[in-house]
């Protein structure tokens, strides 16, 4: 490979990445605005509704509050830890947006013959929509997506306050229950598709979403996938009638606020990763399929809002009992019988 | 249970499209009830005459000492107030000085929201008191056989806006 191929490679990969992350925050902010404002219809009230046209600057104007908040450490927190635990809480929910393919590969850039003093460039990053296309997607996913925990779990643990050490070691445990129960349902999906790359994956589903193969499957996989990443009616790391906050108590001002991201973007990544192994990803009867991935991510986080207005959280025991006696017994009879159909059908 | 959680979600889902409870005030005006009292007036006659006699009941009675009364007496013998304030800081709107006055001078009309830049501007007096009655207050007396029932000028009286 030549330098300049690969100089074209970093910058194009350097522009997606950018692209996305600024993509991403702005879905964020609109997702709290969006929460607010549909807990609030389904509260018989109108949410925040006076700052611009609809809210939309609500998010904005929530952000510069907390800049301008004071940024609080209590005595006696593990102050490396403190501040790293904000950073590890967001970045990996980034991460995990790199192997999310939002359309097709273009066809017309990935064959085009650039060639630069006679070396020929590599086009295959510019012509598709993904950032890092690598054949091991799922994995990276998984891999990723269950990295979000230590930031809660230090958070809890740095903060020297019980109520953020019950709300960090409630989230590890929770994460290990559930993980398993996510990674059954998940595992049945590769084993259909025989592939690890999610771009595959969504070709296989043309026509026919892998839902309509796997139910039990991808029912599994919402209530993991609510657990997660913390939300009711699995928010017991943050219980605010027993826990205060929980695990993000002492923390104020923008390291508050990259918890509060964090978990807004972990909800995006997680949503759009159900709609590339389950809803079909980006594909769609008509026009622009990143507006077909757009809208299903749209329904799931809808169903992550509608779940939370209507369930009462768990309690810790029954939220163990339920992951360990019902939910991984039947992913795993979920796969077992994947297998059995497979091998019969074949 | 799963049935439950359904149901739930279909509750849920049914108040997401119903009417909300929120107002949206002060872009649209809240709507009072029959017989709120809000800021006071004093009426007059349909012949022009303030009803006011300066008889004190209602400095008398108010709970919060908000009402101020300096009395005169006209050449033909009747009395009249030379000064009538109330403060609107410190009145609590309960409505005991319309239920004291015998000649249905001082009312509490609808108005809801009357702020101020000022403290000395919430001191009303008799001027601007005697300016805020409505038009349409032909001075009935209040049907004595029910004192519960809406008074004439509440009946009268739409909140105006």
């Amino acid at each position: 490979m030549s330098i300049f191929s690969i100089a074209f490679m970093v910058a194009v990969v350097g522009v997606k990445v950018g692209i996305m992350v600024g993509c991403i925050m702005l879905c964020m902010a609109m997702m709290t605005l969006m929460e607010r404002r549909f807990l609030g219809f389904m509260q018989c009230r109108l949410g925040p509704n006076q700052v611009g046209y609809f809210g939309v600057l609500q998010p904005f104007a929530d952000g510069i509050k907390n800049l301008f908040k004071e940024d609080f450490t209590p005595a006696g927190a593990d102050k490396i830890l403190y501040n790293l635990a904000p950073i590890l809480a967001l970045t990996p929910a980034l991460f995990a947006f790199a192997v999310i393919p939002f359309g097709p590969k273009i066809e017309t850039i990935a064959n085009y013959n650039l060639q630069i003093y006679g070396e020929p460039i590599d086009l295959g990053p510019l012509s598709n929509l993904v950032a890092g296309d690598i054949n091991v997607g799922v994995l990276f996913f998984m891999a990723i997506a269950s990295m979000e925990v230590f930031g809660i779990a230090l958070a809890g643990w740095s903060s020297n306050s019980k109520y953020s050490l019950l709300g960090g070691l409630r989230a590890g445990a929770q994460m290990i229950s559930y993980e398993l129960a996510m990674t059954m349902s998940v595992l049945s999906i590769v084993m259909i598709s025989g592939s690890l790359r999610l771009e595959d994956i969504v070709h296989l589903q043309e026509g026919r979403w892998f839902v309509f193969l796997q139910p039990l499957g991808f029912l599994i996989f919402l209530i993991c996938m609510l657990a997660e990443t913390n939300r009711a009616p699995f928010d017991l790391p943050e219980a605010e009638s027993e826990l205060v906050a929980g695990f993000h108590m002492e923390y104020s001002s923008l390291k508050f606020a990259m918890f509060f991201m964090g978990e807004y973007v972990a909800m995006l990544g997680i949503s759009s990763f159900a709609t590339t192994l389950f809803l079909g990803g980006f594909n769609g009867p008509f026009g622009p399929s990143i507006l077909w991935f757009a809208l299903k991510v749209f329904f799931l986080i809808a169903f992550f809002i509608h779940i939370r207005a209507t369930l009462p959280r768990f309690r810790y025991d029954q939220l163990m009992k339920f992951g360990w006696n019902y939910l991984i017994p039947l992913s795993i009879l979920n796969l077992v019988a994947t297998a059995l159909v497979m091998t019969l059908l074949r | 249970m799963i049935r439950e959680i359904f149901d739930g979600l279909a509750i849920t889902l049914k108040y997401f499209f119903k009417p909300k409870a929120t107002e949206d005030w002060p872009a649209k005006p809240h709507k009072v009830a029959e017989r709120f009292r809000g800021r006071h007036f004093l009426a007059r006659y349909s012949g022009g005459q303030e009803r006011c006699v300066a008889c004190y009941l209602c400095q008398k009675v108010c709970p919060a000492k908000a009402i101020t009364i300096e009395s005169e007496e006209r050449p033909d013998g009747t009395r009249y107030p030379i000064k009538y304030e109330i403060n609107m800081i410190r009145c609590i709107f309960c409505g005991y000085c319309e239920d004291a006055c015998p000649e249905d001078a001082i009312i509490l009309g609808k108005t809801l929201e009357f702020p101020t830049r000022s403290r000395e501007q919430m001191i009303y007096t008799k001027e601007m008191l005697l300016a805020l009655a409505p038009k349409g207050f032909d001075g009935k007396q209040p049907p004595e056989e029910d004192s519960h029932r809406p008074h004439a000028y509440q009946k009268s009286q739409e909140p105006k806006r």
